[in-house]
C-alpha cells in the first residue's frame, strides 16, 4: 500500500511509471487494452445505430401490412418480417433507443439515490450509516425481479414506470459501493484539512468527496447499466413494461413467443441484439476498471 | 459459534418483518383503490365501497397489516381474490413444484459448474480455458428468457425431443414428468452457471500455485490425488458459499423461466396473481420468496464462517 493515496487514477499512473523511467514531461498514456477497444466499437456502433435509427431504417417499424407476414430474410427484408408484416430490422433499431434509455435512465435513478445515501452513511456513520444501510438490506433480501413486480403490479404498466422501478431494485449496491469509497476518503488528510477549515458538511460531502468518488461509481455504473436493461427487459417480456405496439426488445420476444415453431427470426434478432449489447457494455465497463482505478485491483488483492 | 448464529438468524426474521412491511406498504399504499383494481375501472360506486368493507381497506393502514402479518403466522394467509381458494394450500402446491425445479437446477449447477472451473483451472491460459470463459460469459450476457426461447427452438421445434411448455404431476408417468422439467432446468442452468465455474476456476487456480500443492507433488503424489485431495479440498470453499447465495438467485430466475415454460409453479404463481390483480397471494407468494433468499443467504454467511476460521474468530480477538 502507498504511505499517501494519491488524488485520482492519472496522477497514481504517472508515480508508477516514473520509477522506473525518467519521463520529464507527462507519460504518454497506456494503449487501450483489447477488451476495452471491443467494448467501446461494439457500445460504440450500437448506440449509434440506435441515434440514427429513424433515418437509416429501412422500413416504417410500426405499418401493418398484411401481405407481407412472416417473409423469412431476404434482400429486402434482411431480418424478416413478423406476425403484423412489419420489418424485424426496423423494429429492432427504433427498439435499440428504448433498452438504452431504459438501462442509461434506470441507472441514474439508482445514482441519484443511491450516492447521497452512500456518501451520508459512509460519512456520518453512527445510527445515520446504521439505518441507511439497514434499508438497504432490506430492499436486497427479496430478488430483484421480485421487488421490480411487485412496484410495478400495482399500475398500469409503461417504459417509465419498469426504468423507475429498476432504479429503485438497484439503489443498494451502489449506495454500497458510495458508502465504502466514502469511508476510506473520509479519512485522507485533504477530508481533515477541510473539516479543520470548519467548511460545511455540504460542501465536504458534494465538493471533497464527490469528486474523488466518481471513478469507481461511474464504472460500476457502466456495468449496472447492462442488468438494468436486462431486468428492464425481462419486465417487458411479461407484460410490466413497453406496451404494444412499441418495439422494445423484450416486448418483441415476447409476442414472437407463439410463432417460434414458424418464424423463428423475429424472436432472434431481438434476443441477439441484446446479447451483443450487454456484452459490450460489460467489455467497456470491465476495461474501463482497469484503466481508470488500479487501485480497486490491487484493493480486491488481485495483484 | 452459537451467538453468532443467533446474531444472524434474529437478523433474518428482523429483515423479514421489514420486507412483510414493505410488501404490504407497497401493494396497499400505492395503489388508489384497490377494490378498483379488481372490479375494473367503471364499477359502481356501491359496490366498490361494499368490496373496501370486505376487505377492511376503509380501516387505518396498520391494522390493516397488523391483521394481514396475525393472520400469516397463525397459518392462515387469507383467500385468493381470483380463484377464491385459501392460499395457504395453493402456495404449498406451486412451492413443491418449484422445488422440483430449482433442486434439480441446483444440483447440476453444483456439478457442471464445479466441473467446468476445474477443467478451466487445469488447462489455465489454453483454448479449453478460453472456451469454457466466453461461454459462461454467455450465459451471464444472455437473458434468461433469450434462453429458454433458444431450447424451445432447438429442443421443442426443432428437434422434437422436448415438449415445449407445461407440467406433468410424478403420477403421470416417470418419462412424461422428467421430460417436462428438462427444458425449464437447462434454461435455469445456462444462466446461473457462470459465478460457480468462474469462482472455482480462480480459486483452484491459486491454490495449485500454493507451496503445499508444490510439496504434495514434490512427495510423488499422483496429479490425480494431489488434485482431487490436496487442492480440490480447499479450493471449493469459496464455492460452496457462492452456492447457497445461487439457491437464492434461482427465485429470482423461476418467475421469467416458469412463465415462458408455463410451468405452474412459485414464479407462475406470481406472475399470474399480478396479471389478475390478485393482491394477497402476490403478498404471500413475495414473502415466501424472500424468506427462502433470506435463508439463503445465511446459509451462505453461516458457511463462509464454518469454513474461514478467520470470520469465525475474528470477532473475539478484535
Amino acid at each position: 500500500m502507498p504511505v499517501s493515496i494519491p488524488k485520482s487514477g492519472s496522477v497514481a499512473m504517472s508515480v508508477d511509471q516514473t520509477t522506473d523511467a525518467p519521463v520529464i514531461e507527462r507519460p504518454p498514456r497506456r494503449p487501450m487494452s483489447l477488451q476495452l477497444k471491443m467494448g467501446l466499437v461494439i457500445t460504440g456502433s450500437i448506440v449509434l445505430l440506435g441515434l440514427l435509427a429513424p433515418w437509416i431504417s429501412p422500413h416504417p417499424w410500426d405499418t401493418i401490412s398484411m401481405r407481407t407476414r412472416f417473409v423469412p430474410p431476404n434482400a429486402t427484408y434482411w431480418f424478416g418480417t413478423d406476425e403484423y408484416g412489419r420489418d424485424v430490422l426496423s423494429r429492432l433499431l427504433m427498439g435499440t433507443r428504448l433498452s438504452l434509455t431504459m438501462g442509461v435512465s434506470a441507472t441514474l435513478v439508482s445514482l441519484a439515490v443511491g450516492v447521497p445515501m452512500g456518501l451520508a452513511a459512509g460519512y456520518f456513520r453512527g445510527w445515520i450509516d446504521e439505518a441507511l444501510m439497514r434499508l438497504a438490506d432490506v430492499l436486497m433480501a427479496v430478488p430483484p425481479i421480485m421487488l421490480g413486480l411487485l412496484v410495478l403490479a400495482v399500475t398500469p404498466p409503461a417504459l417509465w414506470k419498469t426504468a423507475l422501478a429498476v432504479g429503485f431494485v438497484y439503489i443498494p449496491p451502489i449506495a454500497r459501493l458510495a458508502r465504502s469509497v466514502t469511508l476510506t476518503l473520509a479519512n485522507e488528510e485533504f477530508i481533515q484539512a477541510a473539516k479543520a477549515r470548519a467548511e460545511s458538511n455540504s460542501y465536504i460531502l458534494f465538493r471533497e468527496i464527490l469528486p474523488n468518488a466518481w471513478p469507481p461509481l461511474i464504472v460500476e455504473a457502466s456495468l449496472r447499466v447492462t442488468y438494468a436493461i436486462l431486468l428492464g427487459s425481462a419486465l417487458s417480456f411479461l407484460g410490466l413494461g413497453a406496451q404494444p405496439p412499441s418495439s422494445d426488445w423484450g416486448l418483441m420476444i415476447s409476442e414472437a413467443r407463439s410463432f417460434i415453431d414458424r418464424a423463428p427470426w423475429i424472436a432472434l434478432a431481438p434476443g441477439f441484439a441484446m446479447c451483443l449489447l450487454v456484452i459490450g457494455i460489460n467489455l467497456l465497463g470491465d476495461g474501463a476498471r482497469e484503466r481508470l482505478d488500479p487501485r480497486l485491483k490491487s484493493r480486491m488483492g488481485k495483484r | 459459534m452459537t451467538g453468532y448464529i443467533a446474531r444472524r438468524l434474529l437478523f433474518v426474521v428482523l429483515v423479514l418483518v421489514a420486507v412483510s412491511m414493505l410488501v404490504f406498504g407497497i401493494t396497499a399504499l400505492l395503489p388508489a383503490n384497490v377494490a378498483y383494481l379488481i372490479l375494473g375501472p367503471f364499477a359502481p360506486p356501491e359496490q366498490v365501497r361494499a368490496l373496501e368493507l370486505k376487505l377492511g381497506l376503509t380501516d387505518p393502514i396498520w391494522q390493516q397489516y397488523v391483521r394481514w402479518a396475525g393472520g400469516f403466522l397463525s397459518g392462515n394467509l387469507g383467500e385468493s381474490t381470483l380463484m377464491n381458494r385459501p392460499i395457504g394450500p395453493l402456495l404449498m402446491e406451486a412451492i413443491g413444484r418449484s422445488m422440483m425445479l430449482t433442486g434439480a437446477s441446483f444440483v447440476l449447477i453444483a456439478v457442471i459448474g464445479v466441473g467446468l472451473g476445474i477443467a478451466a483451472a487445469l488447462r489455465h491460459g489454453r483454448p479449453l480455458d478460453h472456451g469454457i470463459s466466453v461461454g459462461t460469459y454467455l450465459g451471464i450476457a444472455v437473458p434468461e428468457f433469450f434462453w429458454a426461447i433458444i431450447v424451445i427452438i432447438v429442443f421443442a421445434a426443432w428437434l422434437g425431443w422436448l415438449p415445449a411448455s407445461g407440467y406433468e404431476p410424478l403420477s403421470a408417468g416417470f418419462t412424461v414428468w422428467a421430460k417436462h422439467l428438462i427444458a425449464p432446468t437447462m434454461t435455469l442452468v445456462f444462466g446461473h452457471l457462470a459465478h460457480v465455474s468462474r469462482l472455482t476456476r480462480s480459486s483452484m487456480i491459486e491454490v495449485l500455485q500454493s507451496p503445499y500443492v508444490t510439496a504434495a507433488r514434490a512427495k510423488g503424489l499422483p496429479e490425480r490425488v494431489v488434485i482431487m485431495h490436496h487442492a480440490l479440498r480447499n479450493a471449493l470453499l469459496p464455492t460452496i458459499t457462492v452456492l447457497a447465495l445461487d439457491f437464492g438467485r434461482l427465485m429470482g430466475g423461476i418467475v421469467v423461466v416458469e412463465t415462458i415454460f408455463a410451468y405452474p409453479g412459485l414464479g407462475r404463481l406470481i406472475v399470474f396473481s399480478i396479471q389478475n390483480r390478485d393482491l394477497p397471494t402476490l403478498q404471500a407468494a413475495i414473502l415466501v420468496v424472500a424468506a427462502v433468499y433470506a435463508l439463503a443467504s445465511l446459509l451462505a454467511d453461516l458457511l463462509y464462517a464454518r469454513l474461514n476460521p478467520k470470520i469465525r474468530f475474528g470477532r473475539n480477538v478484535g
